[in-house]
């Protein structure tokens, strides 16, 4: 018998160095979401008008809708492997906090897609016309709703990790739950860039992060064991 | 006292027999009250001072849209206490209300269309409450889907069990944020009458309505309830009796 | 009975919509019949394959 006793904090920051470090290596796979919203908001601009001020007003738009579904792109692969390798059982059968754990991997999935996505957002937001005072507003919205975006999306994919890759199933589960993260967002964005204040979109996407970040735990154990089965 | 009364509910043969007996006892009542709606709201109440005889698509989308909502609460309320007691009479229940819910959900989106036409000028406003219904019907769709696409009965119960309750404590919210969101456009007024307030020649048809369609839904649970059970049971002997009583004659 | 069933001018809205909720509300009841009755059938089956099988 191990004589070691590892504690929460050490299985789950092992746990995240270990999918980071398999992410990286499968760079490709884990650039796609990034590469997508990057796509994504470039192609807005090219299918309207390029002055830019028309660009300022579908900006919030264009962010907020890339922003979801390059989070939706990355969730397919966050269960499905290790489900099928067997490491999502021994993680469930280890003793230590499974809801603790499968959160410890969903920080993994927001890492690599909502981390990334909020550092270039600048970036495409000025592409998109957005001034620069509106930037600390954008990204603190960015910074919640996907946040927000990769707990939902987490029980989306927990509970469609056993069926046969099928992303449309996937999307539409998580696109009703993630409406009100897209609309508080897409608000947030806009008063950003109008200059004004922000303050009450933005709560209300910390409330529905904080929401999602006490509800999520639970679905995700309850899904994640069910598909074990 | 209420946990014995509880546990005999949740008990299949015991449910099987009750589900058969009452059906009838929702189903009749529903149909005379839906008469009684129909009469009193096609021809009896006056027509509106804004929206002349229009606005007696009410009669039938207040309905739809409330019977969207209450079998959604009842679906995510069933699959919990299923989760939760690992009952298999809730997960029939649950499973019984998703075709309902999903196709009332699609009348009252399609009536709250045919209605906003003449009112608002167009067929499609992305008014809040418009908006939320088709929200809810991916809801549906999605656990439709779900179900669907899991093979293991016992499975798809479990897991559309978690999405359902994950749905209704998002339905407020989503219904919320659309309002909010919806309020910033100024979007024209939902749905105005004329008067004030409803009076009672109109208030009254639209109750029977409710009342109609709620006792429909009941009666219709309980009859799909019963075939659900048939196919998650497998202990043989209460079946037997069922299903030889129904062969002779008294379904 | 001329001035009922044009509903004021607003004919081609109302009643469209009386009759969606009438068809919705028959088919709903023909499916649940319907499954119920597939059902019954099923489990018949399980029964008599039970039956056979001891």
């Amino acid at each position: 018998m191990n004589q070691e006793r590892v504690g929460f904090a050490g299985a789950a920051g092992a746990l995240i160095a270990r999918d980071l470090h398999l992410a990286l290596r499968r760079s490709g796979d884990t650039l796609q979401p990034l590469g997508f919203f990057l796509v994504v908001t470039t192609l807005f601009p090219l299918a309207l008008d390029p002055q830019l001020s028309l660009l300022r007003d579908i900006a919030p738009a264009a962010l907020w809708v890339g922003a979801l579904l390059s989070s939706l792109l990355a969730l397919d692969l966050l269960f499905r492997e290790d489900a099928q390798d067997g490491a999502l059982e021994q993680l469930a059968l280890c003793g230590l906090p499974f809801q603790g754990l499968l959160l410890a991997k969903t920080v993994v999935h927001w890492l690599l897609t909502g981390l990334p996505l909020v550092l270039i957002a600048p970036l495409a937001a000025t592409a998109l016309g957005a001034p620069y005072g509106a930037m600390p507003g954008i990204l603190a919205a960015l910074l919640l709703g996907t946040i927000a975006l990769s707990l939902i999306g987490a029980v989306g994919a927990g509970l469609t990790m056993s069926l046969k890759r099928n992303g449309s199933l996937l999307a539409l589960l998580v696109l009703p739950l993630a409406v009100p993260v897209l609309i508080f967002g897409a608000r947030a964005t806009a008063l950003a860039i109008a200059g004004e204040p922000l303050a009450a979109p933005l709560y209300l996407l910390a409330a529905i992060a904080v929401l999602s970040a006490t509800l999520a735990p639970w679905a995700l154990a309850a899904a994640v064991r069910i598909g074990l089965e | 006292m209420a946990w014995v009364w509880f546990h005999r509910f949740g008990s299949p043969p015991h449910f099987y027999r009750l589900a058969t007996r009452l059906a009838p006892w929702f189903g009749w009542p529903a149909a005379l009250l839906c008469l009684g709606g129909l009469i009193g709201g096609l021809a009896l109440a006056p027509p509106d001072y804004q929206q002349g005889d229009g606005f007696r698509i009410i009669y039938v989308h207040a309905p739809a849209a409330w019977l969207s909502l209450m079998v959604y609460v009842v679906m995510a309320s069933a699959a919990a206490v299923g989760l939760i007691w690992r009952m298999t009479v809730a997960y029939a229940v649950a499973a019984s209300c998703a075709v309902i819910g999903a196709s009332f959900t699609a009348v009252a989106l399609a009536t709250g269309m045919l209605w906003g036409r003449p009112m608002w000028g167009t067929y499609w406003e992305w008014d809040p409450r418009l908006t939320s219904e088709l929200l809810l019907l991916f809801l549906y769709l999605g656990y439709m889907g779900l179900r669907n696409a899991i093979d293991d009965t016992g499975r798809a119960d479990r897991a559309s069990a978690v999405l359902a309750i994950v749905g209704v404590v998002n339905v407020p919210i989503i219904h919320y944020s659309v309002i909010w969101w919806n309020s910033l456009h100024q979007a024209p007024s939902v749905m105005k009458f004329g008067q004030p307030t409803m009076p009672a020649a109109m208030l009254v048809p639209l109750l029977l309505m409710l009342a109609g369609f709620s006792a429909y839904f009941v009666a219709l649970l309980l009859t799909r309830a019963r075939g659900e059970l048939l196919r998650r049971e497998r202990n043989a002997r209460w079946m037997a009796e069922a299903l030889d009583g129904a062969a002779a004659g008294k379904r | 009975m001329l001035k009922f069933l044009q509903m004021g001018g607003y004919a081609r809205y109302v009643w469209p919509c009386y009759a969606l909720t009438a068809a919705v509300v028959g088919l709903n009841i023909h499916w649940a019949r319907r499954s119920l009755r597939a059902a019954q059938r099923e489990a018949r089956r399980r029964l008599a394959a039970l039956r056979a099988a001891s």
